[in-house]
């Protein structure tokens, strides 16, 4: 029997979602409506007696001091249209799940397979009347056509009946089919093979699957298993998601040929070992005994030490293409995705923070939209929502991020979700970091169940954008489940109930349970045995899904039952799927029949490597030449409200940054707490003042120069805001995250040479300037193809990469935030400006891309940081910002709004060459440049400390609100109030 | 004597503070222990054995029913193992034995929505509640909180007023009826209001972040033993964690650590 339970809020009562809902449609779409109501609808599928439905209604489904309720019947007809929007069949339904949950409570009794609850929400509109303009809002806002479906309902239309095809349930039948698949055929049915299995492999690489098959020993051991020569859509599957580039990086891994501006030809055996490896182990090597890292490369996330007792774990990883096609679901499963590579690092590690960085095309965005595309809007709203209630309702705060803008990530947004994690040093008696499968444990699932959600995610982001890009490559994370198994798994870990622990991601099964393998050479994966959320997944399906929130373990047999057993207490689903061998073979049975079998070699180390032309043509560039602003207050305010400048408060308060009570330096800071914190400063341990310090540098506006100086500059930032709050230099690692278009040559792309140029030099830079400032990589991941293709409209990302940073403080008393603290405090500007405004914002708000990109030279900047830790730890500092977007201009802003007191500099005192204007002065993105306030007491000893680097007084801090820059002429070029230049920069993004 | 006081913090099923929780409970001196909730419905562990019991924040079942909602109905329907009692009947028991209970933001909502806040007579009924902010979304930000010195809540003795923050979508509280509002200000349960910089109690954004009627923060029952409110005293406990604890003179001990104190003091006094 069906009901359909619909709960409304009672009349006089503010519907805070509706009225969201009118705003945003006022806004997005420029329709104004008389009201907006919404109710949630509960259709719920199961053997119930009508009193334990009005039970149910009355109890967990509705609050009655606030709500109505009308079962099998409208709750008002007072409106004008009616929209429900409901999830298609499949897809993740949390409070769907949930509200099964509690009926189950209420009745004392579980649900049978067959029976459910499903969701929807209506929205009641007054003053819209036709349903062409409601067809418009449905699909334009209230609704991704992806993962929901609606129906629409004008005044005076019946209203559907309650029956099965109302609800989204999934209908399949049990498919135990395993297809064979005849691979000795033409070279174009075999591309076409790759392409309509969405099996991302090229020509090359079916090739060398078909030749492993047709091998005479292969197909004598296949006999063996009861297999036939022809590949299986399971092995076929298994292999293209290994193979991925998302899996398997294959053109970090390529062998390229390299040739410069001066035709000088060099080959690189993969950018990854030569220059991300290559950098790690020379900056090791030169720490010597001062070494801290702990797990680089090798596992989910890397590990460095905090102190004796606990180490660090951090992972930053990108989101991207699913943020394209659903952006709520796609940011939502990229944080609680990352959150399972902290937990899947050693044996196991508790979170502690999140990190966040989006770049998205303008929300202001006012052109016709590409076929597929999602307005940016949509996507910064979706994406933000995402991850708040991805970290949100994990427990874990939010406390470092930023967004970037530029047209191109139209076509691609980036998501980048951080998860930093703290995991004692020894666990038993051992190193947590370490784990090790024993021959003979049991492979284990724990957490979610398997759907055909999440299929082909790992191959689909392998490739641009298109036409057929799958729906089913769309997932909604469920972070309840996520933390219900993780507050089992810390458990387990504790009292040693496995040996090696995993996440499931990109691949799933395929992919977690393989790589576990290595250590013992062979697996043994019954198929049939994993819990479905719903029949009808073939046996190739469930190996690859991607559905969220599962981890495997290795469980040695002796504590299986105890595993087991925990779980189920702590309503925890686990699952024995076979055991970890050493028959050398990735072994796949389903109801006792094999159904793949692939030596281990071949699908680790089968895959041949990518060749990669490189070529780089510097591109031409020239420094623009245009006359002196006459007014340099309105060109501040214009470049404090720039989209890369300007306030992202309403968005920071949308995340929890303090849960867990540990943030020190939080995003937001100054004496109206709305001020912009260079770092975030976090105490993990609430009985110790130890910090861990987090922040991050990413500059892509530099790459259309040269991207070898955006890698530089990005590094450098990345320190910079480290630095800035109190962070050693000594003990800080990084972690970088590439995002890039399509670099390799092919029909679609020509350029491939180019982009392939541009990222060998970043690679270069990446490798140089982490050595130079003794900076170990410790992990980090690639997305490689942030394109978008459809007909003739191509659309590529400017090479983008993340550097985040993260490492220690000793002292969190000792942390140092942006804002000015007292009037008369001596301001020092660290740091020599250069006419460096290539890609700089003050060139962009004029048009100019310019040629002088900002360089960074190691050595001096390395000096200065370190005497700033001094400086620092002396206690000597007032307050200390970073310079980049806007340069010193934007800086002294943010620092006197956000302290309260105005500034007085002159811009003569800058350590700058002589001849350089003051536009250029005021707006230069010179790197490694800092301000400090300093009281006038430790005057003597800052400049000590700083002696005989570059180190300027260019004024002091004053008690009138106000923005004072002279010229050194006698000429005051910006006079403005703080609440002026305040608003400039709260004003774009103050409403989103 | 403070070492006797026992406290429990409840984890799982979305909880996300109690370590932080815990450690205020352990600054003021009480013996504390988190305990997961299958523990307790297993038996395994008692309310009974304590005399303080936090309810943390989180979002318990992802709030998806409406805030707190599934976790109530967990509560009250859930069988404790080998015994007919749910635990809210253990709750209950808990509280007619004159013992304390505190619950902060997701642990103030469960409160609400199993009725033991405000109870107006211990009748248990639900005449509260609390539901979205009026501007539609979550927010995190630190707010003024004016303490009414009337109050038979026994945390808050000898506050004036608190800064503390306030992390929640579903914080708005209002009441069925303007005479349950009569009756809670009449009785003097309103314990805590959002106030403005002077200090008064404000209905306007952001100071009240939320749109609470007549600015109301937390509640106590009557007999100030129970106590809920929307902002964090945990996470105000040190003054590194003030948010302007770099250009300020604040003393040592965060404000909020003084509702842990006042409550284990007070059991210390009463109930050993």
């Amino acid at each position: 029997m069906i009901w359909k339970i619909i709960v409304g809020l009672k009349a006089g009562i503010t519907d805070a979602r509706g009225n969201r809902v009118k705003k945003d449609i006022a806004e997005h779409l420029g329709i104004e409506l008389d009201v907006v109501r919404t109710h949630d609808v509960y259709t719920v599928d199961a053997s119930l007696s009508d009193a334990d439905v009005e039970r149910v209604a009355h109890g967990p489904f509705s609050d009655s001091v606030i709500q109505d309720v009308a079962i099998n019947q409208p709750l008002t007809r007072d409106c004008d249209m009616l929209i429900e929007v409901g999830f298609r069949p499949g897809v993740t339904d949390n409070t769907g799940r949930t509200a099964k949950e509690a009926i189950q409570y209420l009745v004392d009794r579980p649900f049978a397979p067959e029976e459910g609850v499903y969701t929807s929400t209506q929205y009641l509109f007054k003053g819209l009347h036709d349903k062409v303009t409601a067809e418009k809002i449905a699909g334009d806002l209230l609704a991704n056509g992806l993962i929901q479906r609606w129906t629409i309902l004008a005044k005076g239309e019946t209203e559907p009946p309650v029956d099965a095809a109302a609800i989204p349930r999934v209908v399949g039948q049990v498919s135990t089919e395993v297809r064979q698949i005849d691979l000795n055929v033409s070279n174009e049915q075999l591309v076409q093979i790759s392409r309509d299995g969405m099996l991302a492999l090229t020509l090359e690489e079916m090739h060398r699957i078909r030749d492993h098959f047709t091998d005479p020993q292969v197909i004598s051991q296949r006999q063996q298993c009861g297999l036939g020569s022809q590949i299986t859509d399971v092995e076929l599957e298994a292999l293209a998601q290994t193979w991925s580039e998302h899996c398997k990086h294959k053109i970090f891994a390529a062998r390229v040929f390299y040739e410069d501006e001066q035709g000088r030809k060099e080959q690189i055996d993969s950018l990854f070992k030569t220059f991300i490896v290559g950098a790690t182990r020379e900056v090791r090597k030169n720490l010597g005994e001062k070494d801290f890292c702990l797990s680089v490369f090798k596992d989910n996330a890397g590990v460095i030490t905090f102190n004796d007792d606990w180490s660090l774990v951090f992972k930053v990883e990108t989101h991207n293409s699913p943020s394209a096609l659903d952006p709520y679901g796609g940011a939502l499963t990229g944080i609680v995705g990352v959150n399972r590579d902290g937990m899947g690092t050693g044996m196991g590690a508790r979170l502690i923070f999140n990190t966040d960085v989006f770049c998205f095309a303008s929300p202001f965005y006012d052109q016709p939209l590409p076929p597929r595309l999602l307005h940016p809007r949509r996507i910064f709203e979706g994406v933000v929502e995402g991850v708040e209630h991805g970290g949100n309702k994990s427990g874990i705060p939010t406390i470092n991020g930023s967004i970037q803008f530029d047209e191109r990530f139209a076509g691609k947004p980036l998501v980048y979700c951080g998860t930093a994690a703290l995991m004692p040093r020894l666990l038993n008696g051992q190193p947590c970091h370490e784990k090790k499968v024993q021959i003979g444990d049991h492979i284990v699932m724990t957490g979610g169940r398997i759907g055909k959600d999440g299929i082909h995610g790992a191959t689909f982001s392998s490739e641009e954008l298109h036409e057929g890009s799958p729906v089913t490559a769309v997932q909604i994370g469920d972070p309840i489940t996520q933390r219900k198994m993780f507050d089992f798994l810390l458990l387990a870990r504790d009292r040693g109930l496995y040996t090696s622990i995993t996440d499931n991601g990109a691949g799933g099964l395929s992919s977690s349970v393989g790589e576990m393998a290595e250590d013992t050479g062979g697996f043994e994966l019954h198929l049939d045995r994993a819990p479905l959320k719903y029949q009808g997944l073939r046996p190739w399906e469930i190996l690859i899904s991607e559905a969220q929130e599962r981890m495997t373990l290795a469980v040695p047999p002796e504590h299986l039952d105890k595993f087991i057993t925990l779980a189920k207490e702590m309503d925890v689903e686990a699952t024995d799927l076979g055991v970890f061998t050493d028959s050398g073979y990735f072994n796949c049975l389903y109801q006792g029949q094999t159904v793949c079998c692939l030596s281990m070699e071949f699908i680790h180390e089968g895959v041949p490597q990518m060749q990669l032309p490189a070529k780089w043509i510097p591109p031409l560039v020239n420094e623009p030449a245009f006359a002196e602003p006459g007014d340099y207050a309105q060109v501040l305010e214009q470049l404090l409200g720039r989209l890369n400048i300007c306030s992202k408060e309403a968005v920071v308060r949308r995340y929890d940054h303090e849960v867990q009570a540990g943030t020190v330096v939080k995003p937001l800071t100054g004496v109206t707490n709305d001020g912009p914190s260079d770092a975030a400063v976090f105490r993990p341990l609430l009985d110790s003042f130890e910090g861990v310090v987090v922040a991050h540098g990413i500059c892509p506006s530099y790459s259309d120069i040269d991207t070898y100086h955006m890698m530089a500059c990005a590094i450098d930032e990345g320190l910079r805001n480290y630095v800035a709050t109190g962070g050693n230099i000594e003990h800080v690692a990084g972690l970088d995250n590439f995002c890039w278009c399509d670099p390799v040559l092919s029909e679609k792309t020509p350029d491939g040479p180019y982009k392939a140029a541009q990222l060998v030099r970043a690679n270069q830079a990446l490798y140089d300037y982490c050595v130079a400032f003794g900076v170990p990589l410790i992990s980090g991941k690639d997305s490689m193809k942030n394109d978008y293709q459809i007909g003739d409209r191509k659309i590529s990302i400017p090479p983008t990469v993340l550097f985040s940073v993260i490492g220690k403080i000793a002292d969190v008393r000792l942390a140092v935030t942006m804002d000015v603290k007292k009037p008369d405090d001596l301001v020092y500007l660290l740091g020599r400006t250069e006419d460096e405004l290539g890609g700089s914002e003050y060139y962009a708000q004029l048009g100019h891309l310019g040629a002088h990109v900002p360089q960074v030279n190691a050595t001096v900047a390395l000096q200065r940081y370190r005497t700033l830790n001094q400086a620092q730890q002396q206690g000597l500092l007032a307050s200390c910002h970073d310079l980049s977007d806007g340069g010193l201009g934007v800086t002294l802003a943010e620092s006197a709004f956000a302290g309260g007191y105005g500034m007085d500099v002159d811009l003569a005192l800058i350590d700058a060459p002589a001849d350089l204007r003051a536009d250029k002065l005021l707006f230069s993105e010179s790197q490694s440049r800092l301000l400090i306030t300093v009281a006038p007491q430790h005057q003597v000893a800052v400049e000590e400390l700083f002696c005989g680097q570059s180190c300027a007084l260019i004024g002091k801090v004053v008690e009138a609100p106000e923005l004072k820059v002279r010229d050194g002429a006698g000429r005051v070029l910006v006079q403005t109030p703080l609440d002026r230049l305040k608003s400039a920069w709260q004003a774009p993004l103050k409403e989103m | 004597m403070a070492a006797k006081v026992r406290a429990i913090v409840i984890s799982g099923n979305g909880t996300n503070c109690e370590r932080e929780v815990a450690h205020a409970c352990r600054l003021a001196g009480a013996d504390t222990d988190i305990v997961h909730i299958s523990e307790l419905l297993a038996d395994r562990s008692r309310l009974d054995d304590y005399h303080f019991l936090n309810l943390a924040g989180g979002f318990l079942d992802g709030d998806d029913l409406g805030s707190a909602k599934a976790g109530a109905n967990r509560l009250t329907h859930a069988r404790v193992a080998g015994r007919q009692d749910s635990l809210a009947d253990d709750l209950r028991r808990f509280v007619a034995a004159g013992k304390l209970v505190m619950g902060v933001c997701n642990g103030f909502q469960l409160l609400v929505k199993m009725g033991l806040l405000p109870s107006f007579d211990g009748d248990f009924r639900q005449n509260c509640t609390l539901t979205f902010n009026d501007r539609g979304r979550f927010e995190n930000r630190w707010c003024n909180l004016q303490v009414n010195n009337h109050s038979p809540c026994i945390y808050t003795r000898g506050l004036t007023d608190i800064f503390l923050p306030v992390r929640h979508g579903e914080g708005k509280f209002v009441t069925d009826s303007p005479e349950t509002l009569e009756r809670l200000e009449k009785e003097q349960l309103v314990v805590v209001r959002y106030a403005d910089a002077q200090g008064d109690p404000t209905l306007i954004y952001p100071d009240n972040p939320n749109g609470s009627v007549a600015a109301i923060a937390g509640i106590c029952d009557p007999s100030g033993r129970v106590f809920g409110l929307m902002p964090h005293p945990e996470a105000y406990v040190h003054r590194t964690h003030h948010p302007r604890w770099t250009r300020e003179d604040l003393p040592e001990e965060g404000l909020g650590l003084a509702l842990y104190r006042n409550a284990v003091d007070f059991i210390a006094a009463t109930l050993i």
